[in-house]
């Protein structure tokens, strides 16, 4: 028999899509987000399908340029960069920082329905026929040549682009003035620096993408001429503008499951994270930094030696405080008491996985090696290694840390290490021979290649379908648990967190009482016995 | 602050406001040269200043809003230094 | 009648200082969306300084210079109205307000008039653009930017003449106090912006190129 909670104080329709609490709109962005990955997910099998043959047997390829477009617009802007943020996010914040709601809660409502209305535009436009400019669109090609739904598509991305704005603006403001009586910055979990940064980043890169949209839709329509080299515009600027929001943007992406790993990392090492303040401000380094950087994805577009050189001798510096986040996460572990459950086993592969795609990160910051990897599949590996291998792991651990606390019930956890494992074979089988396919001069976005390559293609394929499956269990057996898991206690994990000091769900108003904050986060004993936040 | 009379800081900053734009749509019909650029954004930015100063209240704002009304500027400046490296070493 | 604050709020100071942080927050966005534009522009202009100066000398001065006085004095009677409902005059607010919102649709009709007479003399991109001489690519650009930037601006206009209006409506009826004045400062944040937008428009749209 379980208490009144957020889920079941009142069942209605209504007073799911008038929620103004900050869970429900999470629960309301987890659904959205997960038929996206799955819409995405299909184009990417499509895609694995075609490219097990060097011929163009399965689409032609008018159609392969429309698939992969599809797959890069609905999983960059419509899966990863609102995945944890607006999930995960939503639900924890509040509860992390002993508050009742975000600051703004009507607010939060209306980013879910910019959401769905930009992703509702987009969907249309690629069940209209789609597009075919790849998910950068690229001027002219977008503004001009193109033959497809690219001012439909880009509306869509633009309206969603004002739902991160505002998820970015409402975490601002919320941790800056809701902290609960205790909390200081230095007592913030890291999850929430992690999110802080990553909402600096939303509310200051996004904006550039919106105008940036807009002007390749006013070129497209109304031939303003700005990106036409015919009426004196320059395509460069397209691509300076459009990357000045892109690479902030995977940085977006990738922070937030930072995050998440250096919550779980301490929690299943019963350790406080080594070098809390190097993490915490390793974030705040990112987020800015990465505001430095996005020339690199332009060494060959024509821009000048000169600005090649400073974009990429500051893609180097970029990646310091990445690579300390990985040493303190590993310094944490030592002499801990490690246990090996499902949200461990997606850290510990976040940990490997990211670092491969940072470190190949660094190869493309070379301007001389990018020069002859470039728009190959060495591009492609390096980043679905941090976007797939990182980010995608990283929700899902976080998914399955939270889980009791969002559900209220434990989720399977033997099924749930055999997918964490399955997954984590599957993605490597999938996207290693890829770096192998890029150096060997397999261009990205073709479908047609020479045989010698087909080998590696083919396991690349094969890796898909094992990892297809295993993306799939997590969709059975966590749906199973929410019916029929055992019961969770509040503290299932014995963490320190404010969000595990109240009820799993939570009640519609979070805590009985208002917290107040005593200790550091990750305060645990030699023995590694938990001290909460507000003991 | 006497009834149907603006408070004296807010009169001030007005008029203020309009001389400085008879001044900059003056200074424009002079020939300076390249510095008639130079001296149109100074004065703009000395409105923008006193618009955001005495208006918008951030002479008595918190560290924390002034550092917030200036973040935006600060990252355009990023913006326009990184990309215009680009242009003018063309 | 007393205001409570907001449930996720302990008091009253906590949700107006949380209302004015969410507001300076999102004026932050606009000036890189605007910002934006602005790089165009500039890269644009360092490409042919005296194309755009040429183009700029199309643009009708006078209006401009008008409009700029006509938002600056709104901008006034907003700072004015915030302090009048402080001090709970509200009458007076709300009476200020209005005259703002007034001004804001002045100078979106002497924007109408500024567009038509742009549109007599030809200079509309891809509609009806007719321009004789060697800089007219560059004249076409800037009056590309010009629709886009002024029509983007004014759209913020329009969008803050109906805010003033509410507000400014609530102010008549009493609502705002030195207890309770968020909404009054948050929407006055908001108009102060635009001004300031167009500010630096004013002065890279109309002043160029006058001296030649």
């Amino acid at each position: 028999m379980t208490a009144r909670n957020y889920l079941t104080e009142d069942n209605s329709l209504r007073s799911w899509f008038f929620t103004t609490d900050h869970k429900r709109v999470a629960v309301l962005y987890a659904a959205s987000i997960t038929l996206f990955f799955f819409i995405g997910g299909a184009a990417a099998t499509i895609i694995r399908l075609e490219l097990a043959t060097p011929q163009a047997d399965l689409v032609t390829s008018d159609v392969y340029n429309r698939l992969f477009t599809i797959h890069g617009v609905i999983m960059v802007w419509f899966f990863l960069i609102p995945s944890i943020p607006a999930t995960l996010g939503n639900f924890v914040v509040p509860l992390m920082i002993g508050a009742r709601d975000l600051a703004f809660p009507r607010l939060n409502l209306t980013s879910w329905y910019l959401f769905v209305l930009g992703g509702g535009v987009t969907l249309y436009a690629v069940f209209a026929g789609g597009i075919d400019t790849g998910w950068t669109f690229y001027a002219p090609f977008s503004t001009m040549y193109s033959n497809s739904h690219v001012v439909l598509a880009v509306t869509g991305v633009f309206i969603a682009g004002f739902s991160s704005i505002l998820t970015g603006l409402n975490f601002i403001v919320t941790i800056h003035r809701l902290r609960a009586p205790g909390l200081t910055w230095y007592r913030l979990p890291l999850f929430l620096w992690s999110l802080y940064s990553t909402s600096v980043i939303l509310v200051l890169a996004t904006p550039v993408l919106a105008m940036t949209l807009l002007l390749v839709a006013l070129d497209r329509f109304a031939g303003i001429g700005i990106f036409d080299p015919a009426r004196g515009g320059d395509p460069l600027l397209f691509q300076h503008l459009f990357w000045f929001y892109s690479h902030p943007a995977v940085y977006i992406m990738i922070l937030p499951g930072m995050g998440v790993v250096s919550e779980l990392i301490s929690v299943y090492s019963r350790k406080a994270v080594f070098g809390y303040k190097f993490v915490a401000w390793s974030a705040v380094a990112i987020a800015v930094v990465g505001f430095f950087v996005w020339g690199h994805h332009m060494f060959v577009s024509g821009q000048s030696p000169f600005a090649g050189l400073v974009f990429s001798f500051m893609s180097f510096i970029v990646a310091v405080p990445s690579a300390i986040k990985v040493f303190n996460w590993t310094a944490t572990m030592h002499k801990g008491f490690i246990r090996f459950d499902a949200p461990m086993l997606y850290a510990l592969a976040f940990i490997g996985l990211f670092t491969i795609g940072g470190l190949t990160g660094l190869f493309l910051a070379c301007l001389a090696y990018d020069v002859y990897v470039t728009d190959t599949y060495f591009v492609v590996a390096h980043f679905h290694y941090i976007m797939v291998g990182g980010m995608v792991t990283a929700y899902f651990g976080g998914l399955h840390y939270w889980w009791p606390k969002i559900t209220g019930r434990m989720y399977p956890e033997y099924w749930a290490r055999a997918a964490a494992i399955l997954i984590f074979f599957g993605f490597n089988m999938t996207f290693f021979p890829q770096f192998i396919l890029g150096i060997l001069g397999m261009p990205r976005r073709y479908h047609v290649y020479p045989p010698e390559f087909q080998v590696w293609h083919v396991m690349s394929s094969a890796g898909a379908s094992i990892l297809a499956v295993a993306y799939l269990l997590p969709l059975f057996y966590l749906g199973w648990s929410m019916f029929f898991g055992k019961r969770a206690p509040s503290n299932p994990w014995q963490a320190t967190g404010l969000e595990w000091q109240t009820p799993s769900p939570p009640p519609s108003h979070n805590f009985a009482t208002t917290p107040v904050v005593k200790r550091n986060p990750y305060d645990y004993s030699l023995e590694g016995e938990a001290r909460p936040q507000n003991a | 602050m006497k009834n149907g009379q603006p408070p004296r800081e807010l009169l001030v900053s007005w008029l203020g406001l309009l001389a400085l734009l008879g001044i900059t749509v003056f200074a424009s019909y002079q020939p300076l040269g390249a510095a008639n650029t130079g001296v149109a954004l100074a004065i703009a930015l000395g409105k923008s200043l006193i618009v955001a100063a005495i208006f918008m209240e951030l002479r008595r704002g918190s560290a924390l809003t002034i550092v917030f009304a200036a973040t935006g500027f600060f990252w355009l400046a990023i913006m326009f230094w990184l990309a215009l490296a680009d242009y003018m070493s063309r | 009648m007393p205001e409570t604050p907001a449930d996720q709020f302990v008091d009253m100071r906590q949700q107006h200082e949380t209302a004015q942080l969410g507001m300076w927050t999102f004026i932050a966005t606009e000036v890189l969306f605007f910002g934006g534009l602005l790089l165009a522009y500039c890269v644009y202009r360092i490409g042919d300084p005296e194309g755009f100066a040429e183009a700029a000398r199309h643009t009708k001065i006078v209006i401009g210079t008008i409009n700029t006085a006509v938002l600056l004095t709104s901008s006034f009677l907003v700072a004015w109205a915030v302090t009048a409902a402080r001090l709970r005059q509200g009458r007076m607010a709300g009476l200020l307000l209005g005259f703002a919102a007034v001004l804001g649709l002045a100078f979106l009709a002497l924007k109408g008039v500024e567009y038509a007479k742009e549109y007599d003399e030809h200079l509309i991109p891809r509609l009806d653009f007719a321009y004789a001489g060697p800089k007219a690519t560059s004249v076409y650009l800037f009056f590309s930017f010009y629709f886009v930037a002024t029509g983007l601006h004014a759209l913020h206009i329009a969008i803050g003449v109906v805010v003033l209006a509410v507000i400014g409506w609530q102010a008549g009826r009493g609502r705002y106090s030195e207890r309770y004045h968020s909404p009054i400062t948050v929407a006055g944040l908001y108009w102060h912006f635009v001004d300031v937008v167009w500010i630096f428009l004013f002065a890279l749209i109309y002043l160029p190129g006058r001296a030649s």
